[in-house]
């Protein structure tokens, strides 16, 4: 398991090493990367330019929504976001040669790269946070803290699971790589916003299907100390780690069952 | 004017031959709809009227962005830029036609089958699920029609416009990632510009980006009727005029340099 | 080393008939293969276009599963011990790259050793040695995608062998290269076989490269193993006919030989075709002499080439198995 991780970690500095070559194309693309997603949170302020609360949720605390689940996103778009391209290793049959090594696939695939410059997006979140917090003025425990770390830790997670899970469809149709962005961008799209807005089914799918509520929504009730309008039982709030868990569990599961597919069918 | 029509229908082809990648992308469209849908929907619970929309306006909006933005494409078109940057565009300066007229046809048949095919299902199921609000008269539907073509050309002369940069810069990903950002919130595909404070709407106007997409969704709903809509289709013509301009005039001034530096 | 028995891969094809009808087909890539290959061969895979070569090896290296028929290398299951063989498995593929196409080349190996868990001591032998064998100190440093073919051929070639595999698969390795690229990688092989006792499974469109390299060859077509011997028994069994070039004394009426026709002549030159089967060359010159007054001779052999095109013209149902040399049908008539 350690010597896993240690040869995940060459292969991540080997690549950030050679994205660090060209620092001020490097920073560009990093201020880049801040400013496009910035337009998201643009279109939330003009939002509640136009209403006060939005299903009871104020600037503050949706902003707060829109920054963890961001954050959450940035580093899971750093990590695999290159996953994307998984779909044209598979049409030019360099997906193959992963399945000369000795090594598992997923793995391969998921260490192809690494792009640092995402980190971008992360800054943007950290940035609108921080303007969430100074908007709030919560009381602050030690609990609440932890609860933040581990929100977009494990919100990481979920939406990198979520990827692997919707991008294995390339293993059966290559030009259908596209639908896997309706649950990927997608999903963080619905989580910058209180589940509360949306219609019972969809609540229930970003329950108990791609679990985007678990992301943003459930840890922030806690944080931000708000009655849940939903009923539903407080220790959900606590349970974006066993989510995540889940999660990585069923991406696995759906992995393999690609590999087989791939094995038999061909490329 | 037979040549742009072969042009024209070799670009329809080129993407009607993956319609898989259609229906995959029509699926994100639906998805993405019925989830902004639902974000502007919570704002119409405190208030009737936003911005001259009302709710049904707001998801008719929404559901025309879902449709028209795979035919208005206006981020990640990096064609021209790269065919500027490895130096094939010599073998296009060396054809009978335009660069700037054979792409613009090209594109306006990829419009097409974007239009048809990514852009009717998703507004077939919107209307059937939704209330929408559709065109009123004919005649609004009719000028609906020209002011889409009228922002598909929008969006091509500025496209074109900007991959000019790539005669002058090494990397021109700057510049299309700058664009994007820009195009895609002032041409109202994030949010209405309608709901844009004053000011910001008065920036937004003073830039071709609206002609893109808020036009033609503005004249659909109706909120542009009348002479304003005559008004708004001959300022989207006007914009039109001045990127093709602005793109020729840039253009033979990059075709110059290439040929006086070689390859 | 390698045992395929009856190897077969079936595909189902969905084609677009008109704008919604699908039709689907089955396709048989491999239609029953069988061989053994034993360690330290050089086998030479050879099949036109189509033929199911790919498909097989990928069978063999663990990337598909057989529809039936059973494979085993070095002792394991390429489908469920897919990462045990791997360790022990070598492959290069002519034209994809397997190695990092940012990273200096050195790095590409290093991450290598790491992926395959080469312990460093044994790391640093090999590298030296092929840094030495393929002449690699002039670009160890140089980004991948800098290099030429030749040289990122040669860098692929080291990627595949650094971590000691007992087997190499080789797919189009010289592929587009020049003459003397493709004569350093086929001594390289040479070597390696020699000293190290690897076995090399070698899919190639060229000739040559079976030729210089390979001492077994298996030809494949429609699925089916068609040819499966030596490499030398290949031209002096199934090479058809020779032409003895003969340069008379002056010229004269076509010379009639039992067992050989005259194919060409010119001036006083004249091409005997004869079949190797029913009379020599040493039988034919001596008929000459008799008749003409002979100045000079040359033996033209056939060439592989048109061996081995010979050999796709005539295949049939039936198939080969390994071992002995033979084709599916009797001997070929005389005229090609």
């Amino acid at each position: 398991m350690a010597e896993v991780v240690s040869l995940y970690a060459r292969l991540v500095r080997a690549r950030v090493r050679s994205q660090l070559q060209y620092r001020t194309s490097f920073a560009l693309d990093l201020v880049a990367m801040a400013g496009i997603t910035f337009l998201d949170f643009v279109a939330v302020l003009v939002i509640f330019r136009n209403v006060p609360t939005l299903d009871g949720w104020s600037i503050g605390e949706v902003a707060f929504l829109y920054a963890t689940s961001a954050m959450a996103f940035a580093l899971t778009d750093m990590a695999i976001g290159h996953l994307d391209g998984l779909s044209q290793l598979v049409r030019e049959g360099s997906f193959d040669l992963l399945l000369i090594r000795p090594r598992s696939t997923l793995f391969q695939v998921m260490t192809m790269d690494f792009q640092l410059k995402r980190l971008g997006k992360a800054l943007q979140g950290l940035a609108v946070l921080v303007y969430a917090l100074t908007l709030l003025d919560l009381a602050w425990t030690p609990g609440k803290i932890a609860m933040l770390v581990t929100m977009i830790l494990a919100g990481a997670v979920i939406f990198g699971a979520v990827w692997i899970f919707v991008i294995c469809i390339v293993f059966w149709s290559v030009e259908g790589r596209e639908t896997a962005n309706a649950f990927t961008y997608g999903g963080n799209y619905l989580a910058q916003f209180p589940i509360t807005i949306y219609d019972a089914w969809l609540r229930r799918f970003l329950a108990y299907v791609v679990p985007m509520a678990f992301v943003s929504y459930m840890p922030a009730l806690f944080i931000l100390g708000k009655e849940d309008p939903l009923g539903l039982p407080g220790w959900l709030r606590f349970a974006s780690p066993a989510v995540a868990v889940l999660t990585v569990l069923g991406a696995g599961a759906m992995w393999r069952h690609a590999m087989r597919h791939y094995r038999s069918a061909g490329g | 004017m037979r040549v742009y029509w072969e042009i024209a229908r070799c670009g329809y082809q080129r993407y009607a031959a993956y319609p898989a990648a259609t229906w995959a992308g029509v699926f994100t469209n639906m998805v993405f709809g019925f989830m902004r849908g639902s974000v502007l929907l919570a704002l119409y619970a405190h208030r009737d009227e936003i911005g001259g929309y009302n709710a049904s306006a707001a998801l008719t909006y929404t559901w025309l962005v879902q449709a028209l933005i795979a035919a208005i494409y206006i981020w990640g078109w990096r064609e021209l830029g790269d065919r500027i940057r490895s130096g094939d565009i010599a073998i296009d300066l060396a054809r009978p036609v335009h660069p700037q007229a054979a792409g613009l046809a090209s594109d306006l048949g990829r419009a097409l089958y974007h239009l048809l095919f990514r852009g009717v299902p998703p507004l077939l199921v919107g209307a059937v699920v939704f209330e929408l609000t559709m065109p009123q008269t004919p005649l609004a539907g009719a000028a609906f029609v020209v002011s889409v073509v009228l922002a598909v050309a929008v969006s091509y002369g500025f496209r074109f416009l900007y991959s000019m940069a790539a005669f002058w810069l090494v990397d021109i990903r700057g510049v299309m990632v700058a664009s994007a950002v820009v195009a895609t919130l002032f041409s109202g595909f994030v949010i209405p510009v309608a709901y844009f404070p004053e000011w910001l709407a008065a920036v937004a106007y003073a830039t071709p980006f609206p002609a893109m997409a808020q036009t033609p969704i503005d004249i659909f709903i109706g909120v542009l009727s009348g002479t304003e809509a005559a008004g708004a289709l001959a300022m989207q013509a006007a914009w039109l005029a001045a990127l093709l301009l602005g793109g020729r005039v840039l253009f033979a001034a990059g075709a110059r340099r290439l040929v006086v530096q070689g390859g | 080393m390698i045992e395929a028995q009856e190897l077969r891969k079936h595909f189902t094809v969905t084609a677009r008939r008109g704008r919604l009808r699908r039709e689907r087909r089955v396709v048989e890539a491999v239609r029953g293969v069988s061989f053994t290959i034993e360690p330290g061969a050089v086998v030479g895979y050879l099949g036109p276009n189509g033929a199911g070569k790919s498909t097989t090896i990928k069978m063999l290296t663990g990337i598909l599963v057989p529809s039936a028929g059973s494979v085993t290398v070095l002792g394991m299951n390429p489908t469920t011990q897919r990462r045990q063989l791997a360790r022990r498995i070598g492959a290069m593929f002519g034209q994809r790259v397997q190695l990092w196409w940012d990273l200096p080349l050195v790095e590409s190996f290093e991450l290598l050793r790491h992926i395959y868990r080469v312990p460093a001591n044994r790391y640093a032998k090999n590298l030296s040695a092929f840094r030495d064998l393929l002449d690699l100190d002039a670009f160890l440093d140089t980004p991948v995608r800098q290099l030429s073919l030749g040289q990122r051929v040669r860098g692929e070639l080291v990627a595949s062998l650094l971590h000691d595999p007992e087997i190499v698969f080789l797919d189009e390795p010289t592929i587009g290269l020049d003459v003397v690229a493709k004569s350093r990688v086929r001594e390289f092989l040479t070597q390696m076989n020699r000293e190290r006792g690897l076995t090399v499974l070698l899919t190639t469109h060229d000739l040559s490269d079976i030729e210089r390299v390979c001492r077994r060859l298996l030809i494949i077509d429609h699925g089916q193993v068609i040819y499966d011997g030596e490499v030398d028994q290949l031209v002096r069994r199934y090479g058809g006919e020779c032409t003895l070039v003969v340069d008379l004394e002056e010229r004269t009426e076509p010379l009639r030989i039992a067992g050989t026709h005259v194919a060409k002549m010119e001036g006083p030159r004249q091409w005997l075709r004869f079949d190797r089967t029913e009379t020599t060359a040493a039988q034919i010159v001596a008929a000459v002499s008799g008749q003409a007054r002979l100045v000079d001779l040359t033996i033209e052999e056939p060439d592989i080439e048109d061996v081995i095109r010979r050999i796709y013209a005539r295949e049939s149902p039936t198939p080969v198995g390994g071992g002995a040399p033979r084709l599916a049908q009797a001997d070929p008539p005389v005229d090609a």
